[in-house]
């Protein structure tokens, strides 16, 4: 019996997945476990193993082509199986599949005759995403794409959404973006149920604000060029919009004077012995600082839930950290209770891996609480968007040696600036405002930490 | 070993027998469980059997009352209850069989005697002892109560359950029948047409108590134009038992009175079966209520692998109800994931004429949660196919959320409600608004064209009226 290896859901949050490379060649033997493909998701770049052994038959898409999740890419069957039969049914029954999965956009729009309804619930197709996964089809299926849906544009694949017309409403009515919730009906379909605990931030996030470090190639002829959104673009691009749309952010900055934690810092780095102990960062000391004074302000440490605030007795430190192509927020679990040297070796590691686009989904999801640290690109100051469903985010800045008031004279000092960005649903003025002083508190004085 | 199977269930209703098939079907070894007859109260004498008098009951009223008007002389109706009866078991007797055959088919083993559990997932029946290796499934589902606190204990003779009724041969000349659900009021339509005087008691404000007023008000009006006496908001203080008659003190708002029957018939609630099944043993823990106490998303009670279904697991005390759990256990235990049951999304019906069928909330439920809500009627007398029919009693009535749409609750009275509720069910559980209901095209002349109209009217669009 052939089986079909289907595309899987790799993340939490993915909806298609593109095939960068086949690792397993048409005819090669598989066991159940095998890598047969790696395949970048919306977060990173994940293995997709076999659930059954025997011989990869047939790849049914090419590498580099985009695949929604339960779309079938492969078939293994017995080494002696009739490769063309099978193939032919593998096929066959792919482009059924797919044939049969496309109208569906449109037959639910077509229940929808307000067409104000299904805007807000859908994002707005994206043109060069729909281009690029469009051209991974075959031209009949184009045909009848398009010979089936002549009014209504299909949306992209990545954003097609599979929700009950109740849950469209819903999430109109509240300013959801469907995307973005887990389904737990048929299928994955989204039901209502689902809408009850998703806010504007339903997911743990991945992403917040910072600068994309690529810049799209510049072409000398044509006056523009268009760039396919990649996975993690069109997430990035989803995130922000939930994020910067319905949370109402406020903004508390604070100087900090950094003398003594540069001191401490320069001491015990000199005092090293090397070998196993790794070199402790500002940012490190920050993370660290930062997780202490939520200990003592519960009040900053939470999420935002829609109908409730979940405040976390956890301390879990997400940190951005910039990759090649976006953002992305690993985070550092109990960063409470960890050393200096553990939260250092962590984040190295986590930066890293983070990357090379190596993290599993548990790595970057679950955070309390965001640091974004841009000094190292000689930022002053700067404002984070707070990556929900958290409640706050701080931005920290470059340390920089600034003439200060000191007992009447004027002395150079090391200052940092640092901003937080809070969730005004969550935390008030004064609440943000009391924790950032603690935190300043014991930056200026580090054995508040310990205290 | 012989006597160890995946799955053993105790009880082969509607409940078990299904769960059975189920797990057979995910290549479970499977046992039932079953002390009387294969299909337990629902087909033996339950849904089945009475469903079957109330059609005898139905062509009686049509040929009595409609047949001239519709041009089909009969002459002078005679009506034999004791036909009607034997009918009946002949139906319950081939849903039995076809029960039989589907365990055979499926390769369930029917073990015959009582269950009685032990530790560990293992059940006696006599002498042998079985050892479930996955899960074992209480299913032993409920039986009629009297009421021996005011002198109406089940006597068998003057004072009857349906369990009796089903098997009279001569229908009483009076008849009380205490309790106005489902079940009370579906006999009082049976002995009316087969020409018993019947009084129909409920101790709440209204029969059908559990449905939509509305509801309960067609019902009623239709009853009393039948000549049933329906007394709801009646209390029965105490009954005299003799051996040809009950006499029974009535006490409505204060005012005591006293009525007379030849049989008094109970249809006041229902007992679960938890007795003597030693649960104790097993560590199977019940609800205040007396119901075996499980955990509502995976059914499984107090002691590890051992589940509840049906009715001893607590209400609404339906077959379907309990088919869809024993679906959901198999599932379960086969290591699927099955879709959680929508617990307030199981239909509700009385095969009464007419037909009363309901799902969701009533009016005052959602009036109670103080909702926004609007609601949609449509009465079967501006219907085309119900005109065509002569039956034009009734109405479907839609109630919706004011700001999504949604279906909050339908309530149906009329001809073929029965039928015609699932297409609510459907539009509920996928979470479909009025809209979608309206936007799929009904057939011209149908019944069902009046939820299509109730659900324009909730969005003030009706059409035919």
């Amino acid at each position: 019996m052939a089986t079909k290896v289907v595309m899987e859901a790799l993340s939490p949050t993915m909806e298609e997945g593109r095939l960068v490379e086949w690792k397993k060649q048409e005819g090669e033997p598989v066991a159940v476990g095998d890598v047969l493909a790696e395949v970048e998701t919306d977060k990173a770049v994940m293995e997709l193993v076999a659930r059954a052994g025997g011989t990869l038959l047939k790849h049914m898409v090419e590498a580099g082509a985009t695949v929604p999740v339960s779309e079938p890419v492969a078939v293994i069957g017995e080494p002696g199986e009739d490769g063309g039969a099978t193939t032919g049914a593998g096929k066959a029954n792919g482009q059924r599949t797919t044939e049969t999965m496309r109208p569906q956009p449109a037959q639910a729009q077509g229940t929808q005759p307000a067409p104000d309804r299904t805007q807000p619930t859908s994002m707005p197709p994206a043109p060069p995403a729909g281009a690029a996964s469009e051209s991974s089809r075959s031209p009949a299926q184009q045909g009848a794409t398009a010979s089936r849906t002549p009014t209504v544009a299909p949306p992209a694949p990545g954003t097609r959404v599979k929700a009950s017309p109740l849950a469209r409403r819903i999430a109109a009515e509240r300013g959801l973006d469907l995307g973005g919730v887990a389904g737990t009906g048929p299928e994955g379909r989204i039901v209502a149920r689902d809408l009850e605990s998703a806010g504007p931030s339903a997911q743990s996030a991945a992403v917040i604000s910072l600068p994309s470090a690529k810049r799209p190639p510049v072409s000398t002829e044509a006056p523009y060029t268009d760039v396919p959104l990649t996975q993690i673009r069109k997430t990035i691009a989803r995130r922000l919009a939930q994020s910067i749309g319905p949370i109402p952010t406020f903004y508390l900055t604070s100087e900090v004077d950094m003398e003594r934690v540069w001191e401490a810092r320069e001491a015990l780095s000199t005092g090293q012995r090397g070998g196993q102990e790794i070199k402790v960062s500002f940012n490190d000391i920050v993370i660290k600082a930062v997780a202490m004074a939520l200990r003592q302000h519960p009040a900053c440490n939470a999420w935002w839930q829609d109908d409730h605030i979940r405040y976390w007795n956890e301390v879990h430190v997400s940190m951005a950290v910039a990759v090649e192509e976006g953002l992305i927020t690993p985070v550092i679990r109990h960063t409470d209770q960890k050393r200096l040297q553990e939260i250092a070796r962590e984040a190295k590691d986590l930066a890293g891996r983070a990357r090379e686009r190596r993290l599993r989904p548990e790595e970057y999801t679950g955070g309390t609480f965001s640091v974004s640290n841009l000094g190292m690109l000689d930022i002053d100051e700067f404002t984070a968007v707070i990556n929900p469903p958290e409640a706050g985010i701080l931005a920290i800045g470059r340390i920089v040696q600034k003439p200060v008031a000191e007992a009447d004279r004027v002395a150079l000092r090391r200052r940092m600036r640092m901003t937080m960005s809070c969730d005004h649903r969550v935390i008030d003025g004064a609440t943000g405002a009391q924790f950032l002083q603690t935190l300043k508190r014991m930056l200026e004085n580090p054995l508040a930490l310990i205290w | 070993m012989a006597n160890t199977f995946d799955v053993i269930i105790v009880g082969g209703g509607p409940a078990g027998y299904v769960c059975a098939i189920r797990s057979a079907q995910l290549g479970l070894a499977t046992a039932v469980i079953e002390r009387d007859k294969l299909g337990g109260v629902c087909v033996n004498i339950g849904c089945i059997p009475t469903k079957a008098l109330l059609h005898s009951a139905y062509v009686a009223n049509v040929v009595s009352h409609d047949a001239k008007e519709l041009g089909v002389e009969v002459g002078p109706v005679k009506t034999d209850y004791g036909v009607a009866m034997r009918r009946s078991r002949r139906v319950s007797e081939q849903n039995s069989k076809g029960v039989e055959f589907l365990m055979k088919k499926h390769k369930v083993a029917v073990l015959k005697g009582s269950g009685v559990l032990g530790p560990n997932r293992t059940v006696r029946v006599g002498k042998e002892e079985y050892q479930a290796r996955k899960a074992l499934v209480i299913a032993t589902g409920s039986r009629v109560k009297g009421i021996p606190q005011i002198g109406l204990e089940i006597d068998k003779n003057a004072v009857i359950s349906s369990d009796e009724a089903l098997f009279l041969e001569k229908p009483p000349a009076t008849l009380a029948i205490v309790g106005a659900g489902a079940v009370g009021c579906e006999f009082a339509d049976i002995f009316n047409a087969f020409g018993t005087k019947v009084t129909l008691i409920e101790v709440l404000p209204r029969i059908l108590p559990l449905e939509d007023a509305e509801a309960s008000d067609t019902v009623t009006k239709s009853y009393k134009k039948r000549g049933i006496a329906v007394r709801a908001g009646v209390k029965v203080k105490k009954a005299t038992v003799a051996k040809d008659k009950v006499s029974l003190e009535l006490d409505s708002n204060g005012k005591s009175e006293c009525i007379e029957a030849e049989k008094v018939l109970m249809a006041a609630g229902r007992a679960v079966n938890t007795e003597n099944l030693g649960l104790k043993e097993a560590g199977v823990q019940l609800t205040d209520r007396g119901f075996i106490k499980v955990n509502p998303a995976t059914l499984e009670t107090s002691a590890p692998g051992v589940y509840a279904i049906g009715d001893v697991a607590g209400p609404p005390m339906l077959a379907h109800k309990g088919s869809r759990e024993g679906v959901v256990v198999a599932e379960l235990v086969a290591g699927h994931h099955p879709q959680p049951i929508m617990y307030d999304n199981v239909p509700s019906v009385t095969y009464c004429h007419p037909e009363v069928a309901s799902i969701g909330m009533t009016e005052d439920q959602a009036k109670e949660r103080k909702l926004d809500y609007q609601v949609g009627r449509f009465p079967f007398s501006a219907n085309g196919r119900a005109r065509t029919a002569n039956e034009t009693e009734g109405f479907v009535k839609i109630i919706r959320d004011k700001k999504y749409g949604e279906i909050l609750g339908a309530h149906i009275v009329g001809s073929h409600a029965s039928e015609m509720i699932h297409e609510l069910a459907v539009a509920r559980q996928n979470e479909y608004t009025v809209e979608e209901v309206d936007l799929a095209i009904h057939a011209h002349p149908t019944l069902s064209e009046a939820i299509a109209e109730a659900a324009l009217d909730s969005l003030g669009r009706v059409i035919h009226i």
